[in-house]
C-alpha cells in the first residue's frame, strides 16, 4: 500500500525515472546480483523460507538456497523482495507481433491474403519495444511464446523471447518455436472460399502435411520456404499449435496427429472436459485458455476450472494470455494463473502454469521455469502473494539485468 | 440417504427461497460490512418482507423465538453489489438512422431471460444499469434493473421511483466511437459531435418553453416529439445523462456542455480522468470507473491505468466502478474493485464504489447500497475477504429473496461455466421443471 500511494504522488518523477532507466537497460551488462526473498517459489521441491538467489555475471543463476547457507560476496549487489519467483512465462500470446494501439498498422498477427502460410516468421515482424511488452514485463513476465495469432487454419510461426532487448534478434531465443493452427469457426472463410467448412479444414492440412511427407520421402533439398516449414513438422523438429475450443476440433487435432506421426500442443481446449481421456491417452501438452476468457460462441461452455480438471487428469498444462481482438489488449498470465488458483489449482501448481510447466511445453525447461543454479537468472519479485489482486509486481530481473522496477 | 436428505433440504431452500420472508430471518455470527459504519465481527443481519429491519450484533440485535437463524459464521456479507455500467440482457438501443435518438428506450429490446443476467447474479450483482452502445451521440435511455429471479417480462425487473415512473437515465457517448468516416448523418469530428448535441438541446430547451407558456391551454402546446419530451426531462434534472467518454479532452468538453445546459451527469469510463481529476471534482460530476487488464485496444485507452480511481479519491470525486459487461465480465466485479486497491485506493473505499457510490450515481441511495435498517434486503454471502483473489460469492439475495446459490449445481454451472452454461437462462427453466 505505501508503495503505490508513492507511485500515485509521484507519477511524473518514476515516469522520468523509467525513461532513464529504459535508456540505461538498452546498454546494461548483468551485475552481480543476490535477491533476498522472504518467501522463494523456486518450482523445484519445497519453498524457501528467507532464502537467496545468487546471480552471476554471465546472467545465470549461480545458487539458490536459505539465506543462513549462502555467503553472499561483498561486491554483490542486494535486492530484497517479500516474495521472489522464477521469471514469469506466459505460454502463448500475440504480443509484439500485435500492438496496444490496436490500428491497422500495428496488428502484423494475421496476413488474410491465404489461409495456409506457414512460411511467415514471426521474428520479421515482431517489435521488442512494443508497449504490451513493457507492460506485461513489469508483472514479472521474462520470456513469452508469440507469434502469429488464431484466426486462420496455418497463420504463420511463433517465435520464443524474452520480454527484453533492443531488437528482435536480440530478445528472440528460439525463432521457430511452432506453426499456428486453428481449428473450428474462427478460421472458417465465407464467400465461396476455403477453407468453408470443418471437414475442409482437415482436408487443406492433410494435403499439407502429405506433401510435407513426400518430400522428406525425397531427400532432396527444397527450394520452397512454404514447404520447409511444413518438413520440419513432419521430422518432429517442431510441433504445430492447434487452437481448437469444441470438443470435435480437439479431437480432430489428435487424428491429424496420430496420422502422420506429428507432435501436436492442444491450444485453448474450451471444451477439454468433454474429451478429457482422449487427450490424456494422446499425451500430448494442453495451454489452456487463459481462465477469465470470454464464454461466448465456441467458448460459450469454458469453465474457469478447465486448467484444474486438465491438471487433476494428469494432463501437461500451461496457461496462456492468449489473442485479444478489443480491450483488454493483451490480458496478463499472472492475473489467469491467480484466478485459477482460486477454482480448483493449488496455488504451486497454478504458478507452475506460467512457469516450470510453461518452460516444458515451448521446450525450454533446461534454461527456464525455475531458480536453479545455471539457469537463465530471470526473477520476478512481489510484495506479497503473487496471486492476491492487491499485491504488487515490484521488480522483475531478465538474464540477471533488473529491467522493470516499476510498483505495479 | 445423506445425500437424499441434503436434496430435500436444498429443495426447501429453494422453495423458501421463493418468497420474501413472512418471518425475519437472521444470518448471524457473520463478518458484515454495512458500508455505512464500521465492519461489525460476529455480525447479525435480520430481514423480514425484503427489507432489513435490523443490522448490528449481539448486544445490539434482539433475536426473538419466530426469528429463522442461518449460521453464517466464517461468511463476510455486505450489500448487492451495483453496476453502474452494463450490457447484459443483450440491449440494443438506436438504429443506424441518426447520431442522436433520444426516443429510443431500452426497455423496448432487453431480454429478461438473458443468460448474462443470471451471470451478473452469480457475480454478486444485484442492481444495474442497462445502456445502450456509444456507437451514437445518444443510442437512448438507459434501465436500472434489480435483477430479480423468475422474470417474465422486463417490467418484472424495473425499479420504480415515488411517482410510479420506472427508472433510468439516458446514454450519450463522445469520442471515436459516435464518429463515421464518410458522412451521412454522423459527425466526422470531434466538434460537430459537439455541435450536434448542442442543437439538440438548444431546440429540447425551446419546445420545453413553448409547453411552459401553453400553461393550460391545450391548443398552444407544440405537437408532441417524442425525443425532444425526453431531452427536455434531461434539461428539468428528472433524467441523468451517463457519458461515455475516454480521453481528458473529451471529458472536459462534456464538462462544458453541462454547464451550458444544467443537466445532471455522470461521467463514465473516463480512462484519462486522472489527467484531469481537479476539473471534474471542482464540476462535481460523479465518474463511473472501468478498470482493464492493459492499456489500449482503442487509441482512446492508451493512457488508461489502475491509478485512476486512488487519484479521483484524492481530489474529491465520487465514483463507482462498472463492468461493462460484457467488456469486463459481470463475475468479476470484485476484482475490478480489487485492482483498483492495487492501484493505491485504500480498500473500505473500493467497496463503496461497488455499491454506496453507485447506489448515488443511480438515485438509489435511500434503498439500496449499504446494510442500514429499512434499505431493502439486497446482500450477498461471501466466503472471505471481497477483495481477495480466493474469496467467492456464495449467495446473492434480492429484496429478501435468494437469487444465487453456489451450493446449487446449476448456480455452479452458471458462476464457474463447463458444459451447458452456454445456454440462456439454464437455472430458471429447470427450476420450474423442478417444482
Amino acid at each position: 500500500m505505501r508503495n503505490s500511494k508513492f507511485e500515485i504522488q509521484n507519477l511524473g518523477i518514476i515516469f522520468f525515472a523509467l525513461c532513464i532507466l529504459h535508456f540505461a537497460f538498452l546498454t546494461a551488462v548483468s551485475a552481480q546480483i543476490a535477491v533476498k526473498g522472504e518467501t522463494v517459489w523456486t518450482m523445484v521441491g519445497e519453498n524457501i523460507t528467507n532464502g537467496v538467489v545468487l546471480i552471476g555475471a554471465n546472467g545465470k543463476i549461480e545458487a539458490v538456497g536459505a539465506a543462513s547457507q549462502i555467503k553472499i560476496p561483498a561486491n554483490y549487489k542486494i535486492i530484497s523482495a517479500k516474495v521472489i519467483t522464477p521469471g514469469l512465462i506466459d505460454a502463448h500470446t500475440v504480443i509484439g507481433l500485435n500492438g496496444y494501439m490496436n490500428q491497422p498498422q500495428d496488428q502484423m498477427a494475421l496476413d488474410g491474403s491465404s489461409p495456409m502460410q506457414p512460411e511467415l516468421r514471426a521474428i520479421d515482424a515482431y517489435n521488442p519495444q512494443e508497449k504490451l511488452i513493457e507492460w506485461v514485463r513489469s508483472f514479472g513476465v521474462t520470456t513469452i511464446h508469440t507469434g502469429h495469432q488464431p484466426g486462420a487454419l496455418i497463420s504463420g510461426q511463433t517465435m520464443i523471447a524474452k520480454t527484453f532487448g533492443k531488437t528482435a534478434d536480440e530478445a528472440t531465443i528460439t525463432q521457430t518455436a511452432m506453426v499456428a493452427v486453428t481449428l473450428g469457426e474462427s478460421a472458417l472463410a465465407s464467400g465461396g472460399k476455403s477453407p468453408g467448412t470443418r471437414a475442409k479444414q482437415a482436408a487443406m492440412l492433410r494435403a499439407a502435411l502429405v506433401g510435407a511427407q513426400e518430400s522428406a520421402a525425397k531427400k532432396e533439398p527444397s527450394s520452397d520456404i512454404k514447404a520447409d516449414v511444413m518438413l520440419k513438422v513432419i521430422r518432429r523438429e517442431i510441433p504445430l499449435l492447434i487452437t481448437a475450443h469444441k470438443a470435435q476440433d480437439i479431437i480432430t487435432a489428435l487424428r491429424l496427429a496420430k496420422e502422420f506421426n506429428i507432435r501436436i500442443v492442444l491450444d485453448g481446449v474450451a471444451e477439454a472436459q468433454l474429451v478429457m481421456n482422449e487427450i490424456k491417452a494422446s499425451g500430448f501438452p494442453v495451454i489452456v485458455h487463459p481462465t477469465m476468457y470470454r464464454a461466448s460462441g465456441e467458448t460459450e461452455n469454458l469453465s474457469l476450472e478447465d486448467a484444474a480438471k486438465l491438471k487433476a487428469a494428469g494432463i501437461p498444462i500451461a496457461l496462456q494470455s492468449g489473442y485479444e481482438g478489443y480491450v483488454p489488449k493483451t490480458r496478463v498470465v499472472l492475473f489467469e494463473a491467480g484466478v485459477a488458483a482460486a477454482n480448483g489449482l493449488s496455488p504451486k501448481d497454478a504458478l507452475a502454469t506460467i512457469t516450470i510447466d510453461a518452460a516444458k511445453i515451448i521446450g525450454m525447461d533446461k534454461r527456464l521455469g525455475s531458480l536453479e543454479k545455471g539457469k537463465d537468472a530471470d526473477v520476478a519479485l512481489f510484495d506479497g502473494d503473487p496471486f492476491e489482486y492487491a499485491t504488487h509486481c515490484t521488480g522483475t530481473i531478465i538474464n540477471g539485468v533488473v529491467v522493470s522496477e516499476v510498483v505495479r | 440417504m445423506k445425500k437424499l436428505i441434503s436434496i430435500f433440504a436444498l429443495q426447501l431452500l429453494f422453495v423458501c427461497a421463493a418468497f420474501a420472508q413472512e418471518r425475519p430471518t437472521a444470518f448471524i455470527n457473520a463478518r458484515i460490512i454495512p458500508i455505512v459504519g464500521q465492519p461489525i465481527e460476529q455480525g447479525i443481519l435480520l430481514v423480514q418482507n425484503g427489507k432489513i429491519t435490523a443490522v448490528g450484533d449481539a448486544r445490539t440485535v434482539r433475536l426473538t423465538a419466530e426469528v429463522v437463524q442461518i449460521d453464517a459464521a466464517g461468511k463476510t456479507i455486505m450489500p448487492g453489489l451495483v453496476d453502474s455500467h452494463s450490457h447484459i440482457g443483450e440491449p440494443a438501443g438506436a438504429d443506424g438512422s441518426n447520431p442522436i435518438q433520444p426516443d429510443v428506450r431500452i426497455l423496448d429490446s432487453v431480454n429478461p431471460r438473458s443468460g448474462s443476467i443470471q451471470r451478473a447474479q452469480s457475480g454478486g450483482i444485484t442492481t444495474v444499469n442497462v445502456m445502450p452502445g456509444s456507437g451514437h451521440l445518444d443510442s437512448g435511455q438507459t434501465l436500472y434493473l434489480k435483477l430479480r429471479d423468475g422474470a417474465e417480462a422486463i417490467e418484472d425487473l424495473l425499479i420504480y421511483d415515488k411517482t410510479g415512473k420506472y427508472m433510468g437515465g439516458i446514454k450519450f457517448a463522445n469520442g471515436t466511437n459516435p464518429m463515421r468516416t464518410g458522412g451521412g448523418t454522423f459527425p466526422g469530428t470531434r466538434s460537430k459531435s459537439a455541435a450536434l448535441v448542442r442543437e439538440q438541446f438548444v431546440k429540447a430547451r425551446e419546445y420545453a418553453d413553448k409547453i411552459k407558456k401553453a400553461g393550460t391551454d391545450k391548443s398552444k402546446l407544440p405537437p408532441r416529439d417524442l425525443a425532444l419530451e425526453t431531452l427536455a426531462e434531461v434539461l428539468d434534472g428528472k433524467r441523468v445523462v451517463h457519458f461515455h467518454t475516454h480521453r481528458a479532452d473529451d471529458i472536459i468538453t462534456i464538462l462544458r456542455l453541462q454547464k451550458e445546459f444544467g443537466f445532471r451527469l455522470v461521467l463514465h469510463h473516463v480512462s484519462e480522468a486522472w489527467k484531469v481529476a481537479d476539473e471534474i471534482a471542482k464540476a462535481k460530476i460523479p465518474c463511473s470507473i472501468i478498470l482493464i487488464d492493459s492499456p489500449g485496444g482503442k487509441l482512446e485507452t492508451m493512457d488508461i491505468r489502475f491509478e485512476t480511481p486512488a487519484i479521483l479519491d484524492k481530489a474529491g470525486v465520487l465514483f463507482g466502478f462498472h463492468t461493462d459487461d460484457y467488456i469486463t465480465d459481470s463475475r468479476f466485479f470484485l476484482r475490478e474493485a480489487a485492482i483498483g486497491v492495487r492501484g493505491g485506493l485504500a480498500p473500505e473505499k473500493a467497496l463503496y464504489a461497488l455499491t454506496m457510490a453507485n447506489a448515488k450515481i443511480l438515485d438509489l441511495d435511500n434503498r439500496i447500497g449499504s446494510l442500514e435498517t429499512g434499505k431493502d434486503a439486497d446482500f450477498i454471502v461471501l466466503s472471505g475477504d471481497p477483495l481477495s483473489v480466493y474469496t467467492h460469492v456464495l449467495q446473492t439475495w434480492i429484496e429478501g429473496v435468494k437469487v444465487f446459490d453456489r451450493s446449487d449445481p446449476k448456480d455452479y454451472l452458471i458462476a464457474v461455466g463447463g458444459d451447458g452454461a452456454g445456454r440462456d437462462n439454464l437455472l430458471d427453466t429447470d427450476e420450474k421443471e423442478d417444482q
